[in-house]
């Protein structure tokens, strides 16, 4: 399953390269980008265990940036 | 300016004003310390605090602890103005950094932002507005004048001129009657129109096109990968560096320990690779922004650099290079009149689409009973076999009246031939003549100009049109007669011929050639407004059918990729001078803090000259 989330208070680019890289890292996730410009996370991950994956992943960000949620 | 933003702003002036304050009282010993320190907190508590948090989270590299170490080791060694003024350049920078990126975000938005905010649909006899979401198929919806189309559909009364600019890039508006079908996303400029709505607005052209663009940005360039990756080593080497620099002069050599601390704090002001991560992705969407604006979309920034870089462009002849509109030229009948000749071919064509049946039919011009057909079967790449009363009848190219065994004669009239057969005899050919686009020419010439080293034409045509129209436009290489898969095997061909660091683009009109268009390093479907199916299969979509807008595109991929070079030597030479000035101790904080934010915000104003198309004189 694809989806895109909206990500909110995002404000460091280098910050969005790094948690795209540790969501990249989740088990069970095939694919993952996210765009600084657009403030966006599109995420390809299993359907069966994706609400797992997408606590996961809102983990990985806020170890990263702890102002930024995703708005799921 | 968001709140946040002006927050920060406030911050900063106050700090500046007890940070004047402070050198001008001049106090001495634990009061020095102390009056410096009231304007350090009051700028950076915020970096501090985001630098103790993060740290415990285990972000050893983070911009925040990096910042928080240099200043606060400054004010160690006791340089308390400039500790002090560093963190305010710091914010400073950010918030001019935050403030560019978030007014080009917001300015790209709106360029791209074609979204019709609501519908008039008629219900029970009276207007109401509703959002595009909630209009059904079939429903008629109203748009008056000055009003942007919300969904797709066929005009059913009134006349009026629309604006497609949003979605073609074409200024010129076009005429509208009733029975003329309107895209969503246009401008109704002059008269009240009233619509039958053919698509729901999550189908809508104008729906299409936003999701594109929006999925555009997930389409990273190699040039971004190549900088995020760097950007994960270049921060952890600086410190290193920082830290050894720091230690092992005054260990090994006795140097004064002083000195070289400072100098280890310079390095990791530079640390923060931000400049070079913002503005990669900044220039690409830029030049997406910007050739969305003139109807050319690009699906992802790794399009838009493999474009840039073409060297072999393959085009599709018919609707690509030529109009695509046919009209009969010639009739050679070998049997009967001409007249029958022509019935026999319309007849057997009746049910195709294909451009080259509809001008048959449009010459034929009555009416035809599809009664009299009771088969039809289209053979790919040679013609159509139907049985119309009673007779089969054999419409198609060489290759067809050689596999029915039929002998055929050439004429001498330049097009396209479909010869006739009726129950096995040869009744004469129809010429077929297509023309050459008028701005064709111009569009290979600048194509030329670009750096495109090979242009091929590939065409399901005869050999000799194909070479008619390649001597014409000066190409390198015409393959005719080719079938749908036969153009696959050509690009493939011509795929390991070409370097491979050099890209192939093959354009085409999207219809027959799917396949080729995802077999191509970057493939391009023109006038593709209307037609999924080729916004589907291509990576670029120009929306109109001007050849100009390929040279175009081609145009923006230069520029864009240009910029980002720019950008990457750039913010990469500041920052590698400033490293070996700050090691060798000609370089101070103030320097350091230039490197780092300075270059974020230059790099990020050229990143918006990507927005502006290029202008070309022709």
């Amino acid at each position: 399953m694809k989806k895109t989330f909206k990500l909110q208070d995002l404000d460091c680019a280098n910050c969005a390269a790094k948690m795209e890289a540790g969501v990249k890292k989740i088990n069970g996730v095939s694919d993952a980008t996210i765009s600084f410009l657009t403030q966006k996370l599109t995420i390809e991950a299993d359907d069966a265990r994706f609400e797992e994956i997408m606590d996961e992943a809102v983990k990985v960000c806020r170890k990263v940036e702890p102002d930024c949620v995703i708005l799921r | 300016m968001t709140k946040r933003e002006r927050k920060t702003l406030t911050r900063i002036a106050a700090s500046f004003v007890l940070l004047i304050a402070a050198v001008l009282l001049d106090l001495e010993g634990y009061w020095r310390l102390l009056s410096f320190l009231i304007p350090y907190a009051v700028i950076g508590w915020d970096v501090l605090y985001a630098a103790v948090r993060n740290i415990l989270r285990g972000q050893v590299f983070d911009e925040n602890f990096l910042m928080s170490i240099a200043t606060v080791g400054a004010m160690a060694t006791g340089e308390y103005p400039e500790g002090v003024a560093v963190m305010l350049f710091y914010q400073v920078g950010e918030l001019f950094q935050s403030y560019a990126v978030g007014k080009s975000r917001k300015s790209i938005s709106e360029l791209m932002d074609i979204r019709p905010d609501y519908a008039n649909v008629m219900r029970a006899g009276e207007v109401q507005t509703v959002d595009p979401d909630e209009v059904a198929v079939g429903e008629v919806i109203l748009i008056r004048p000055g009003e942007r189309i919300p969904l797709d559909g066929r005009v059913i009364d009134g006349s009026t001129t629309v604006n497609n600019a949003a979605l073609t890039g074409e200024s010129l508006p076009a005429d509208i009657n009733s029975g003329d079908t309107v895209i969503s996303g246009a401008i109704n400029l002059s008269g009240v129109i009233q619509v039958e709505v053919q698509c729901t607005f999550g189908e809508s052209t104008v729906s299409k096109i936003l999701e594109l663009v929006e999925r555009a940005a997930s389409r990273k360039a190699k040039a971004e990968a190549f900088i995020t990756r760097f950007a994960r080593y270049y921060t952890p080497v600086v410190v290193i560096c920082a830290v050894l620099l720091a230690l092992v002069p005054p260990l090994l050599l006795g140097l004064e320990w002083h000195t070289w601390f400072y100098r280890a704090l310079v390095f990791l002001v530079v640390s923060c690779p931000c400049a070079l991560v913002i503005s990669v992705p900044l220039s690409f969407f830029g030049g997406i922004g910007g050739a969305s604006r003139h109807g050319i979309l690009v699906k992802g920034a790794n399009y838009l650099e493999a474009l840039a870089a073409t060297k072999t462009v393959v085009f599709d002849k018919t609707g690509t290079l030529t109009e695509g509109k046919f009209h009969v030229a010639a009739l050679n009948p070998a049997e009967g009149t001409r007249e029958q000749l022509l019935e026999y071919a319309a007849y057997a064509e009746c049910y195709s689409n294909h451009p080259i049946s509809l001008s048959v039919k449009a010459e034929y011009g009555k009416e035809l009973d599809t009664g009299r057909v009771s088969e039809t079967e289209e053979l790919a790449g040679r013609g159509i076999r139907a049985v119309v009363d009673g007779k089969v009848i054999h419409a198609g190219n060489t290759k067809l009246m050689d596999s029915i065994g039929v002998v055929w004669s050439q004429a001498d009239t330049a097009g396209t031939m479909i010869h006739v057969a009726v129950d096995g005899v040869y009744q004469g050919s129809i010429v077929i003549a297509d023309r050459i686009k008028s701005d064709a020419a111009e569009a290979i010439g600048r194509l030329r100009k670009a750096g495109v080293e090979r242009i091929v034409m590939l065409t399901g045509d005869r050999a000799a049109v194909g070479k008619e129209v390649g001597a014409e436009l000066g190409l390198d290489e015409v393959c005719a007669e080719l079938l749908p898969a036969d153009k696959v095997t050509a690009v493939e061909r011509l795929l390991g011929a070409k370097s491979p660091k050099s890209t192939l683009t093959f354009v085409g009109d999207g219809i027959n050639d799917a396949p080729v268009l995802t077999r191509a390093d970057v493939g391009v479907a023109m006038g593709a407004m209307g037609s999924d199916a080729a916004i589907e299969a291509a990576d670029i979509v120009l929306m109109d059918d001007k050849l100009s807008n390929l040279a175009d595109a081609m145009a923006i991929s230069k520029k864009t990729l240009g910029i980002v070079r720019q950008n990457i030597v750039f913010a990469l030479g500041i920052k590698a001078a400033v490293l070996i000035l700050a090691a060798a101790g000609w370089a101070n904080m103030w320097l350091a803090v230039f490197a780092d934010v300075g270059v974020s915000v230059i790099a990020i104003l050229n990143a918006m000259r990507a927005l502006n198309v290029p202008k070309h004189n022709s």
